[in-house]
């Protein structure tokens, strides 16, 4: 899968979430594999107050012509990771189109107005079901359980990783996922984060 | 090793722009760094502080910004290469510095990085820092990208260096934390001598003294600083990073700078308007370059300023317009006054495609319509909002639990004065709506001493104020001193969470280790204000009865000020994150549910992320993944229903 071609020039991923899931390091990881193949990556990261548990969202753009600027515009995502299904949703609205592939976790993070009781996060498979009217392709899997069961929820953006890579949209393959997490990561989480990769791959 | 040091030949690496900053600066052979944390320039120092060592740099978390530029400045008065760094607002602090600065001139190069953050994603506002440029008079450069960020700088110490004069350059969040493509250079020798030549006369650049003192005599030094701005506006004529993209005779010329110079690119390349649109990129926005400006104006009958914040291009360029017109001729000017563009907030390429889409007429849509208002509806329906809060196991939630009750159980309609750090959500329901000023660091502090002298005028409502461990160093004491010089009787709530929290644990004075790991004096808050002449207590804010109690107690005390420390480390905080020390579950037969005193006073009012209100059981009850185990709940309920086990 290392050698697909880019649908689009550029090529627009959007990876999402909620403060403290990751999505950072996810983005950089994948940037990063990209970067050492000789694309031209921008990413654009919206964090700062947002990590303390607000919306994140960072914006990759590859292209092998020329740097893309740090924003998506609206309506142009090719491609959605999320992170978080509300998340995801939010998302969408701004960035997708009838074509944008999305893959989103269906683990839900509560916000703080749901937590308190004022509002209601809605039951995640009436989401999905509305989702998939609207964009029949679209991959919900339950990330969270994978990664806990793995022994750890923090691995739930490398389960993500996993899955954006088996569906062969963008351009990197297993084996430069372990060079990112080696050059990333202290050695130790090595085995861990593969395992993860791998349970995300073998999930959609 | 740091990749940031990187020597391999044709080495590239995806770096942010606040890490481009970096690499160039050390290619640029720089001695020393300093700062102050705030979001989006803290990266800066933290990537200095990694190659410290192995580059032979001197790198500071500087108590504020205008002691940062204090101490950048004496590296350059002893002829090595220094640079100093923060957020847009740290620019004022620094300012008084600053305009001295640029009156006195500089030695070895020195660069004043300021991270402006257009519409205010992480700031309390989104202050524009290039108008400081034409007040200090000193020259302004911005980097278009990430690969430019880095090359910018060696460029920015040698025209400091030529000038003898502090250049300053402008990075804004959409560059600083987002990430491109960089081709390194190489990498100079390290070695670096530092001496401060004084013996000189006066006004001798070299070998002089560094003073600015221009009593009664401005021709003496701001006649000389004045022809250096004049100088740099020559050099800008020729600067490699100012370009131009687009066709001989445009219909429309942008001119841009910054992250808008790309959000530029992508409008006219989404539009299909590269062979009538040329963009004028301008990374020396002042002085202006007025001969290359002029070429351009005078190719195009409109043209359209691209910026964010204040319309400083679109103001200066118009100025320059207006004195050719004779050469160029009438123009016709869009941009945030011809209201194009939006005069708040930050842009993104949507706003560019509109603006041009409406002067070109051409019309554009993102996604179909059809899908968009499908997909719109959806979100309104699944996607609830996320609001901000404080972290769970925080222990602001738990001051500002206490603090609330202490001014309720006084009875006399006090009040507290906000601050700047995560605690700013103190005026949020997050923190209770607990603060009812909110300005810049320390002002709280400064305006409840003005609050506490107003009783000759009838005021008699208890007045108090919050401030963080970091904000006190960096802007509280003065106010402190006032208060207690002045005898206004407020209380301070010094909230020690032991570190620069909110933009990432930085260390500041009260800190046992700096940036470079080094054991240092921490200075001692409690000691501080007390030597100060505050009536002082301590208490620890998960203990909410005794801080409450304490707090009414320094609330009665109407002799002069007074200060609570409510020491807790942040939840996120290394000594801290990890470890759990409760384990907290709700006993379902015990929890009031709706029926509670308070109506579900856990969930409803106290808010912490780790308690859920469970809609069909009718329960609190804890959410495992999220609680981090403070056991502050357990003291909320008044039923008893949440239970605290210490975990051995």
């Amino acid at each position: 899968m290392s050698d697909v071609k880019l649908a689009k020039d550029p090529y627009n991923v959007i990876i999402t979430g909620v403060g403290g899931q990751g999505n950072v390091l996810a983005s950089r990881l994948l940037g990063g594999m990209l970067a050492k193949k000789g694309f031209l990556v921008t990413i654009g990261e919206t964090f700062g107050a947002s990590q303390r548990g607000g919306s994140v969202m960072s914006h990759l753009r590859i292209s092998r012509a020329a740097l893309a600027s740090p924003q998506i515009p609206k309506g142009r995502a090719d491609v959605i990771v999320s992170l978080e299904p509300a998340e995801a949703l939010r998302v969408l609205a701004l960035y997708g189109n009838p074509e944008t592939i999305l893959l989103t976790n269906n683990h839900p993070i509560y916000p703080v107005g749901v937590i308190k009781g004022d509002m209601v996060y809605p039951p995640v498979a009436e989401m999905e079901a509305a989702v998939m009217e609207l964009l029949p392709t679209a991959h919900f899997i339950d990330a969270t359980a994978r990664a806990l069961s793995l022994g750890n929820s923090i691995l739930v953006n490398i389960v993500m990783l996993g899955a954006l890579g088996r569906l062969n949209v963008v351009p990197f393959n297993r084996e430069e996922f372990k060079e990112a997490i080696a050059a990333r990561l202290a050695a130790g989480l090595m085995e861990i984060n593969l395992q993860a990769f791998d349970a995300g791959y073998g999930m959609v | 090793m740091s990749y940031l040091i990187d020597e391999g030949k044709n080495a590239e690496h995806l770096l942010m722009g606040n890490e481009a900053i970096v690499r160039g600066a050390l290619e640029a052979g720089i001695n020393v760094a300093s700062g102050y944390p705030g979001t989006p320039s803290s990266e800066i120092i933290e990537c200095f502080s990694q190659v410290a060592k192995e580059r032979n740099l001197y790198v500071e978390w500087s108590t504020n910004e205008k002691v940062a530029v204090e101490v950048a400045a004496a590296a350059s008065f002893a002829g090595l290469r220094s640079l100093c760094v923060m957020k847009q607002n740290g620019v004022n602090v620094a300012s008084d510095f600053l305009l001295h600065l640029a009156s006195s001139g500089t030695r070895g190069g020195m660069l004043l990085v300021s991270c402006d953050d257009p519409g205010a994603l992480s700031s309390v506002n989104e202050g524009e820092s290039r108008l400081f440029a034409q007040l200090l008079e000193i020259p302004l450069l911005e980097p278009g990208d990430f690969q430019e960020a880095k090359d910018i700088i060696p460029w920015a110490f040698d025209l400091s260096e030529q000038l003898r004069n502090i250049v300053m350059v402008r990075s804004v969040t959409r560059l600083s934390h987002a990430s491109g493509n960089v081709r390194f250079g190489p990498l100079p020798g390290t070695a670096a001598k530092a001496e401060f030549h004084y013996s000189g006369p006066l006004l001798d650049p070299d070998t002089g003294p560094m003073i600015a003192m221009i009593v009664a005599a401005p021709e003496a030094q701001h006649g000389p600083q004045q022809e250096k701005l004049k100088k740099a506006a020559e050099i800008f004529e020729t600067c490699p990073f100012n370009t131009y993209t687009g066709p001989a005779a445009p219909e429309l010329l942008i001119v841009t700078s910054s992250a808008c110079s790309l959000y530029s690119r992508e409008a006219v390349s989404v539009l299909g308007l590269a062979e009538r649109v040329g963009i004028l990129k301008l990374a020396t926005t002042w002085p202006l370059p007025q001969g290359l400006l002029k070429k351009h104006l005078a190719a195009a009958p409109k043209i359209l300023f691209v910026e964010e914040v204040a319309p400083t291009l679109e103001d200066h360029v118009k100025v320059v317009a207006a004195e050719s017109g004779a050469e160029i001729g009438i123009k016709t000017f869009f941009g945030k006054k011809s209201g194009h563009l939006p005069s708040v907030g930050e842009l993104n390429p949507d706003l560019v495609i509109a603006a041009l889409s409406r002067i070109f007429a051409v019309p554009y849509a993102g996604a179909p319509a059809a899908f968009s208002v499908a997909v719109k509806a959806l979100a309104a329906r699944y996607a609830p909002p996320r609001g901000m809060t404080f972290c769970p196991g925080c222990p602001h939630r738990a001051s500002y639990w206490s603090i609330n009750n202490a001014v309720k159980l006084d009875g006399r309609n006090g009040f507290v004065c906000g601050d700047i750090g995560c605690y700013v959500m103190g005026t949020m329901p997050a923190g209770f709506n607990t603060c009812k000023t909110l300005h810049a660091m320390g002002s709280g502090s400064g305006i409840a001493s003005g609050f506490g002298k107003l009783k000759q005028f009838g005021m008699d409502q208890p007045v108090m104020a919050v401030c963080g461990d970091s904000t006190f160093f960096h802007a509280a004491m003065p106010a402190l001193a006032n208060a207690i010089h002045q005898r206004s009787p407020f209380t301070l709530m010094l909230m020690d969470n032991r570190g620069t929290a909110m933009t990432g644990f930085q260390p500041h004075p009260g800190s046992p280790t700096n940036v470079l790991g080094d054991a240092v004096p921490a200075l001692d808050m409690e000691k501080i204000c007390r030597a100060m002449g505050a009536k002082v207590e301590v208490s620890d804010p998960f203990d909410l009865e005794k801080t409450r109690q304490k707090l009414n107690h320094l609330m009665e005390y109407a002799d002069g000020a007074k200060v609570l420390i409510l020491r807790r480390a942040c939840a996120l905080s290394p000594e801290r994150r990890g470890k759990k020390d409760y384990e907290v579950t709700v006993d379902e037969s015990r929890c009031r549910g709706e029926d509670c005193g308070c109506n579900r006073i856990c969930t409803r009012i106290f808010g912490c992320p780790g308690l859920i209100w469970d809609g069909e059981k009718k329960v609190s009850r804890v959410d495992e993944i999220i609680c981090v185990g403070c056991g502050v709940c357990a003291d909320i309920c008044p039923a008893g229903a949440i239970v605290r086990k210490e975990v051995a």
